[in-house]
Parts: structure tokens; sequence; C-alpha cells
């Protein structure tokens, strides 16, 4: 029987053994609700303290700043909307990007119909921002900007670095912005230091690190004042009131664990099976393009590949890759279901043609050479009879 | 040491079938239902199998069922929703005074919006008035929210009663069944409400996983969560498939075990209120003597801190709360007791033991064996004479509210 290469881990990541261990611990013995004062709550209150505990030390920030919520999503529903009721009267402008995730664009745009005025920063053709456009963008009642680390469909890199020193210079000038990060794709494949790269709020999921879903956390800074989304017992330091989802929690900080041991050779190791990829399909199959930045490029993660192939639907090229056990993905998996509209792709300046046709790859560290070597073969193979069945039509 | 949990209305371990169940989805089938490919469309199947099984055991149909986060999301996507979206037709919303913090913090925060409440008093045994209900509605009315059973007394609400009035008047009716749901029959078309809350980890499933109901054509709209299309529109994130899948097993096992259950806990239950109140001296029972969910008994002890009285169990292996789980760090008594009318004092003395499917009557022989030495030695120690107070005070505060205060 073939084996499963599973090339989606963007979409979502298969749990760790030690994250699914904390998972059981915490279903069986530690049952407890960690806001109840005997023994069976503080044992649960302890769990989600090592947890966040975890958590921060990944980020190097304290303990306190980690607020766990139930996903991505919340995170930067919480991030965004949060910072606009909290700051709304010292100005009601916001700055994002063309290419952010749903949970941040379509917060942005019912922002935008409560009175808020957003401004959408452009991407050059490898999904990248023009930090001068930023600089520009800026003004006295910018009151949050919300650029992605890592984009989700593209690995595209923003630099974050040349972000910083023009937030840095505003918040001098004596402008307001906080920086908020989407930093789901990101945690685990890059550094994410908040305090040393000047974040004031980063976003983050635990499905997409080989955690459960279900779970998810948000960096907030000092100074950082947000208006509760959820409220209710007031959990969380008041900023994310219900009952903690206390075997999420606990399989988040051990998924978080293990990033920790993997830092470094884990991204690397990525980064070689991308370029493999790449390589072998723009060198093996004509009619394909990169969408994103090329490997070796800084803008480019280690863990994403999307790719057009020319003439063939993607859709199409998904199920014919399943059906040799190959498990890969168009766009992001939150829009592949609905009527694709290939925002991200279309805003890298690709036509429909191009977008129709891509394919999203993304690696875990557990991928192998040999995985990818295969997926290269599969590809020629697929996509030759794909477009020589298109021909006969 | 022998260990007793009396607190499943704070939480509730994972019963094994649900953990087994769930199990499979965390290690082996762990895709994203969105995903177009094997992995994806596989737990996208569960998650529709299990909103199935929710749909089912409240007598709803499945595309009423959202999946949330939990039983605080569900109360504050519920509220806010109706809020927001009758906006134009009305800014009023009727609550009580005893629901769950999810409720009162949300609709206080809608209150700092423009929105207009009322809130509903209770008599002594915790209950709402229909008739007050009523008496609050008007032109402006858009959303009643008052809960099917209290968390902290066990009281059930007349909610059919309720749901008369506001079918009469157009108004949308929300309940929060998370106390009630599991342990006596919740169906929303008897109960007449058009959103209803549940949560799993209170019906032994894990925590982190509940659901929302809302009727087909409810006036309702997401203004909590904006991201991807997953519910149907309804609630942006990536599922959390086990969870989802938990809760549908333990929906499922709620619904056949329901009357088995409820007879169990409630026998033990009633030799529990039985033998405390017999046995113990200045103890009230809190909440109504008979209208209250299986399995909770509440009391006030008089002369006593519960804090202390809940340490004293502990130490003895007893779990067992003041109040709700929610505001058991803080210091202010229960806003439910005190609108209960209990003064300030006996509120103080409060304990919430509330037994589950696995509690036995080995259980309360351990807990009456150990109660009573509890209660002898921290009123031994009370600063407040008890003697000389009873015969000073002919106006016993307490005596107004329960009739088991023997000044």
């Amino acid at each position: 029987m073939k084996q499963d290469i599973y090339l989606d881990n963007s979409a979502t990541t298969k749990p760790s053994p030690e994250a699914v261990q904390a998972v059981v611990e915490c279903m069986e013995e530690i049952y407890g609700n960690p806001s109840s004062v005997h023994r069976k709550g503080l044992e649960a209150a302890r769990a989600v303290n090592r947890a966040r505990e975890a958590v921060a030390d990944q980020l190097k920030v304290d303990a306190k700043k980690v607020t766990f919520t139930s996903g991505g999503t919340e995170s930067n529903n919480l991030a965004i909307k949060g910072a606009a009721s909290s700051y709304s009267n010292r100005g009601k402008h916001i700055i994002t990007t063309a290419i952010e995730h749903p949970a941040v664009r379509n917060v942005c745009r019912d922002l935008a119909e409560d009175g808020f005025e957003i401004t959408y920063l452009t991407v050059d053709e490898m999904g990248i921002i023009q930090v001068s456009e930023l600089a520009e963008a800026l003004r006295e009642d910018t009151i949050l900007v919300s650029i992605m680390y890592v984009n989700n469909e593209t690995g595209s890199v923003q630099p974050l670095d040349k972000i910083a020193g023009v937030i840095k210079r505003a918040k001098k000038d004596g402008k307001l912005p906080l920086w908020h990060v989407d930093a789901v794709q990101a945690l685990g494949r890059l550094p994410v230091l908040p305090t040393k790269m000047g974040m004031d709020l980063v976003s983050f999921s635990g499905h997409k690190v080989h955690g459960p879903k279900g779970i998810g956390a948000l960096y907030v800074g000092t100074g950082v004042s947000l208006r509760p989304q959820i409220v209710g017992g007031g959990q969380e330091g008041d900023l994310r009131s219900g009952t903690e989802n206390v075997p999420g929690i606990a399989g988040f900080g051990a998924a978080v664990r293990g990033l920790v041991k993997g830092e470094g050779t884990a991204a690397e190791h990525m980064a070689s099976l991308r370029k493999l990829l790449v390589e072998g399909v723009l060198n093996g199959i004509t009619g394909c393009r990169l969408n994103g930045p090329p490997p070796g490029n800084i803008g480019a993660a280690p863990h994403i590949a999307n790719i057009s192939f020319n003439g063939v639907r993607g859709e199409v090229l998904v199920h014919w890759l399943e059906n040799e056990g190959i498990y890969a993905s168009t766009g992001s998996a939150c829009s592949s279901r609905k009527q694709v509209e290939h925002s991200v792709l279309k805003s890298l300046g690709l036509s429909e043609g191009e977008a129709e046709g891509a394919l999203r790859f993304s690696f875990s560290p557990e991928n192998t050479v040999e995985e990818v070597k295969v997926v290269v073969r599969k590809l020629k193979e697929g996509v030759e009879e794909l477009r020589s069945f298109a021909k006969m039509q | 040491m022998r260990r007793v949990y009396m607190d499943h209305s704070a939480t509730t371990p994972v019963r094994a079938e649900v953990a087994e169940e769930m199990y499979k989805y965390i290690i082996d089938n762990f895709g994203n239902p969105t995903s177009l490919h094997s992995f994806g469309r596989q737990v996208r199947n569960a998650v529709e199998e299990a909103r199935e099984n929710v749909a089912a055991s409240i007598g709803a149909k499945t595309n009423e069922i959202v999946f949330t986060s939990g039983g605080t999301e569900s109360d504050n996507m519920a509220i806010h929703g109706v809020a927001h979206a009758n906006k134009n037709k009305g800014n009023h919303i009727i609550t009580s005074a005893v629901e769950h913090h999810a409720v009162i913090n949300t609709v206080k925060a809608l209150g700092k919006e423009g929105f207009t409440i009322t809130i509903i008093p209770v008599d002594k045994h915790g209950v709402v008035d229909p008739d007050d209900v009523a008496n609050a509605i008007t032109e402006k009315t858009i959303l009643v929210t008052i809960m099917h059973a209290n968390n902290e007394v066990g009281t059930i609400q007349p909610i059919q009663e309720i749901s008369k009035i506001t079918r009469e008047h157009g108004v949308i009716f929300h309940t929060d069944a998370v106390q009630s749901f599991g342990k006596i029959p919740v169906n929303v078309d008897d109960l007449g409400v058009d959103l209803l809350t549940i949560s799993g980890h209170k019906i032994y499933a894990p925590k982190g996983i509940g659901a929302l109901y809302i009727r087909k054509g409810t006036r309702w709209k997401q203004s909590l969560f904006h991201g991807g299309s997953q519910e149907r529109l309804r609630r942006a994130g990536t599922e959390n498939v086990a969870g989802i899948v938990a809760l549908g097993k333990a929906c499922r096992l709620a619904t056949d075990d329901l009357e088995s259950e409820a007879r169990h806990i409630s026998q033990l239950r009633d030799r529990l209120i039985e033998e405390v109140t017999s046995n113990i001296s200045y103890v009230n029972i809190t909440g109504h003597p008979t209208r209250r969910i299986p399995g909770h008994a509440s009391f006030c002890f008089q002369y006593i801190e519960g804090e202390s009285m809940l340490l004293s169990l502990d130490m003895k292996g007893i779990a067992a709360s003041s109040g709700s789980a929610c505001t058991s760090g803080s210091l202010e008594p229960s806003h439910v007791l005190l609108s209960m009318g209990i003064p300030h004092e006996v509120a103080h003395g409060s304990i919430r033991l509330t037994l589950g499917r696995d509690n036995t009557e080995e259980d309360i022989d351990y807990f009456m064996e150990v109660m009573q030495p509890i209660v002898e030695r921290l009123r031994a120690m009370s600063p407040l004479d008890q003697e000389t107070e009873f015969q000073m005070n002919s106006e016993c505060e307490a005596c107004k509210v329960s009739s088991s205060c023997r000044a």
C-alpha cells in the first residue's frame, strides 16, 4: 500500500505525540475547572500555567503576556476589534495589506462598516509589501497596523525589521499605531520574538504547530489595552472569558515545547525540501510558475511553496494527487470550499488562469527528501495527463 | 485518601466513550474540514454527524446548530448577534438577576453601547415570575435572555411560560441551558426558545467546545467572529473537530441515559439534603425545594465562611464549590444569592454540592462523616456568637429566607 504523503501542513498539522499525550492526560486526570479552589481546580490551573510558560518561553516574553483563545481566528478578531474599540477615541484609521488571512481581512471589512477607514497596502509579484508605502500611509489617526508574518498561501515573509523601524519612528513622533502580526504560519518555522521585534499584538494557532484544533493564543504587549470580545467569568485576565480549554491549552503547550527542540534544524530541513520541490517542478515540468519568493530568498518561508501549473485546474490536480496518496491544496483551506476568489494570488499579479492552476504544498519537519522526489515525479505525470486530457476536449 | 468529586456544575470528567471517540480525531483523523482532499472530507463528515447528534438531542434541525468554543462564547454570540441584527427595530433587552456572568456581562457591555436593559428580579427560591417579564416588554424590546437552570442554586425557570409571552409579543428568546442540558429534558420546541446555549464540559465532553442553537428564521447575525466561511458563515475559525465529535457523542449518551441518571442522581441528592438539614443546625437550603436540577444541592451554613469550608473539605479529598467556579476567585458574595434576598453574612457561608453519574451512596456517607466535624470546628472558631445573636435578634434576616433557620 502507498504511504500517504501529507503536504498540507498549512491547512492543519498532525498533532505531535507529546501534544496528544498532554490532551489525554487533561481529559482523564486533570479534568477540574481551573477557576475552582479545590485541588482538582488547582491541578488544572497549574496545567494551564505550564502551557502558558511554554508558549512564553518560545516567544521569550513574560507569561502574563500570553492569552489563550479558541484559535488563530479568534486571536486576530480579539487583537483587531479589541484594539479598534479600545483606541477609537484616538483615531479610526487602520492599515493592513491586500494579502491578509480572511480572519484579518474580514474583520477589517466589518470595521469599515462601523466607520473605520482601512488602507490596504499592495504587494509586489513576490507578495511583499513596500515599506515606503507603509510609511506614507501612516497618519496621526492611525491606531493599528496589521501585517502578517508569513502569508498562508504563498509563504511570502514580510520585511518585519523594516516595518518595525517605520512603526517605531511613528511612535517616536507621537503617533499611536499598535502593530498586530498574524504569526499563525510563522510560529515554529521562523523566529517570533515579539518584544525584540517591536510587535504589540501577535496571533498564534495551535493546530498549525502540531497542537490540537480549537486552541490559539494572542501575545499582548506592555501597555496595550484591548476591549474583550467575549465577556463572562473574567478568565484569562478578563481578556477572554469562558472556562479554559485545559486539554487544548496543555496540548498546545506540549506542541510548542516540541518546536523549541527542533528550532533551526527543522526550518533548514523544510527549506531544503521546498528548494527540492520548486527546482524539481520548474526544471522538470514546462509551463509552471512559482508564486512567491524563490528558494534562498530572504522573503521565502521554509515550509510553503505555491506553484501554478498552466492549463490545469488546481482542484482537479489536487484530486489526481490524492489518488496517488499525496495531499496538497489549492490556496488556503479556509477558502477552498467556497467560490474561490484567489484574492491573494491576484494581488501578486497572477491572471485568472494562473490562479486557477495554483497548488500549495506545505511541509512539516517530518516530511522527507524521498517523499518530495515522489511528489515531483507524480506531479510531472499528473500535469501531463491532465494537460493532454484538456487538449482532447 | 478517598477522593470525592462533588463539583459537576463547575466541570465534569470526560466519559471514557467520549474520550475514545475524540482521540481518533486528534491522533489519526487530524485533517482540516475545509480541505478538499480525503483528510478534509473524512473529518467534515464526522463534524456533520456530530451536528446531527447535537440537533437530535434538543429536537432541533441540523442546520440550526452552530459549534462554538463553549458556553460563554455561545451566550456572547447569541446576545450580541440578536442585538446587532435587530438594532433598527429596538434597543431593549430583558434578562434576569440570576444569570451567569457570560450573559450578565454581555448585556452590560451592550448597555454601554446604547441598549437599555431591564433586569427581572427573582423570588426567594430564585424563580423569575413570567408576569414580570410580560410587564417589562415594550415596543422596543428585541430580546429576552433568561437561563433554563441556575448554576449556583439549580433552580429551574418557567421557560415555557416565558416563551408564551415572548411569542405573543414577537420578541426573540434566548436561554442559557448549560446547566440543564443533559440533566433534564431540553427540547427547543417544547421550551419555545429561539436560541439556546449548551456547553460540552458540563456533560462529560471536553472543555473548549459548545454549541448555539439558532432557530431557523431568527434575526441574528455573527458579530463576534469574522474570518473564513466555516459553520455556514456563522462562526469563523478552523473547527475544533475532536471537540465537536466528542460533543456529539456526549449529547447522544446524555439523551440515552437521561432518565436513569436523573433518577440515580436525584435520589443521592435528596438523601444528601435530608442528611445535611437533619444533622447539622443553622443550615438553609438555597434554591427551589422541588424545581431544581437533579444532582444540585446548595446550602448556606450560617456562621461559617464558605471558603474555609471548601478548603477543609478539600483537605479531606472532597471537591465542592461556593457559588460558581467562575467567581470563586472573588471575595464578593454571589449576586445570585443576594438577589434571592439572602443577607450578605449568610451568603458568605454558601456551598454548592453538585453530584454526577459517578457519585455513590458511599460518597454521601463520607461527606457527612467529614462535614459534621468541619462545621463544628469552624463554628467554634467563628467570631459570631450564634446563641446570643439569636436570642437578641428576633427579626433574624435568615428566617425570612428559609424556614429551616431555627432562630
